[in-house]
């Protein structure tokens, strides 16, 4: 059990966390405003989640003015899209061991 | 036995994560409330307004029979009036459909997958369109019914990667016939109704078989 799950990665096993990593996998960048209609957060909670994954240099954080208005654009580091491929592919073994 | 439960359970968790995962990816990348009901009147249309179109050319020799004669000049902005009129009639009904789907979808209409869609899709469109006005222009009729299909097929086949991706077959198979109607010059009229017409009727109902009486 323990040898099997040893390769999750604890940040990504929040439903927010995993939703922002998904969202932003397969887009250059999104902004801010388009993950909290996605995931269907509140400014602070998508805020807060976001810092995490910010800490560990999992996302890149971009900042700047449309309209005189900040806009606020992420991506995936290198990093971060390689922690997520292998906690992916650690899902994929847990599921396909008990099948 | 208390730790195989727990495992089964855990287990249900990450396969949930996995179909959350493919949800968001999918939502965040392809809009998908495309209404197939559009795609069903869109034909309706196309085969009402090919239909007219075909009354108006009887006379000039085009199948059999003897329609009205109008002069040539009258009859080309005519036939340019009708497919203006079908396209635009179109686009309004796909817009307010899919709006309405939306809605009921609770996904929003604007957003960066929408946005993409509408470009990708209008890009090849809108230079489809001013090539055919320059062909117009040098007098090239023939090549008309065969350049609006492979441009409109184009489009759709471009605007797949942002929306259902069975869009897709349907550009492929308004680019072959396209193809097919250039090489069988002369039946320009007959392939434009089945493209635009037949196909978008099949591939709506489809759709809307599929996705929206299910619901």
């Amino acid at each position: 059990m323990k040898n099997i799950i040893q390769h999750i990665n604890k940040l990504f096993d929040h439903r927010v966390r995993l939703g922002i990593m998904s969202a932003l996998m397969v887009n250059e960048s999104v902004d801010f405003n388009t993950l909290k209609d996605l995931l269907g957060v509140t400014d602070g909670n998508l805020a807060s989640h976001l810092k995490a994954l910010e800490k560990v240099a999992y996302i890149n954080i971009n900042k700047s003015f449309v309209d005189k208005k900040p806009n606020t654009k992420y991506s995936t580091t290198q990093l971060g899209s390689l922690e997520f491929k292998k906690h992916i592919a650690a899902l994929e073994r847990i599921i396909n061991n008990q099948t | 036995m208390r730790f195989k439960v727990l495992f089964i359970m855990t287990q249900k968790d990450y396969l949930k994560d996995i179909s959350e995962i493919k949800e968001i990816m999918n939502r965040s990348t392809r809009f998908i409330s495309l209404s197939g009901l559009s795609g069903i009147l869109a034909g309706t249309y196309a085969l009402v307004g090919g239909f007219i179109a075909y009354k108006l050319l009887v006379g000039y020799g085009y199948g059999d029979g003897d329609g009205s004669m109008l002069p040539l000049g009258i009859l080309e902005l005519v036939l340019i009036g009708i497919a203006i009129i079908i396209a635009l009639l179109s686009i309004v009904t796909a817009f307010f459909l899919t709006k309405r789907k939306a809605k009921k979808n609770n996904e929003k209409i604007w957003t960066p997958a929408s946005k993409q869609l509408f470009s990708s899709f209008f890009i090849p469109m809108i230079t489809g369109g001013i090539f055919i006005l320059l062909l117009i222009h040098r007098g090239y009729y023939g090549l008309i019914a065969p350049t609006t299909l492979v441009f409109y097929g184009l489009a759709l086949v471009n605007a797949s990667k942002y929306t259902l991706s069975q869009v897709k077959y349907l550009g492929l198979l308004e680019v072959a016939l396209g193809l097919l109607s250039l090489y069988f010059f002369g039946n320009g009229l007959l392939f434009w109704v089945v493209g635009f017409g037949g196909l978008h009727i099949v591939y709506g109902a489809l759709m809307y078989f599929k996705m929206e009486k299910g619901k």
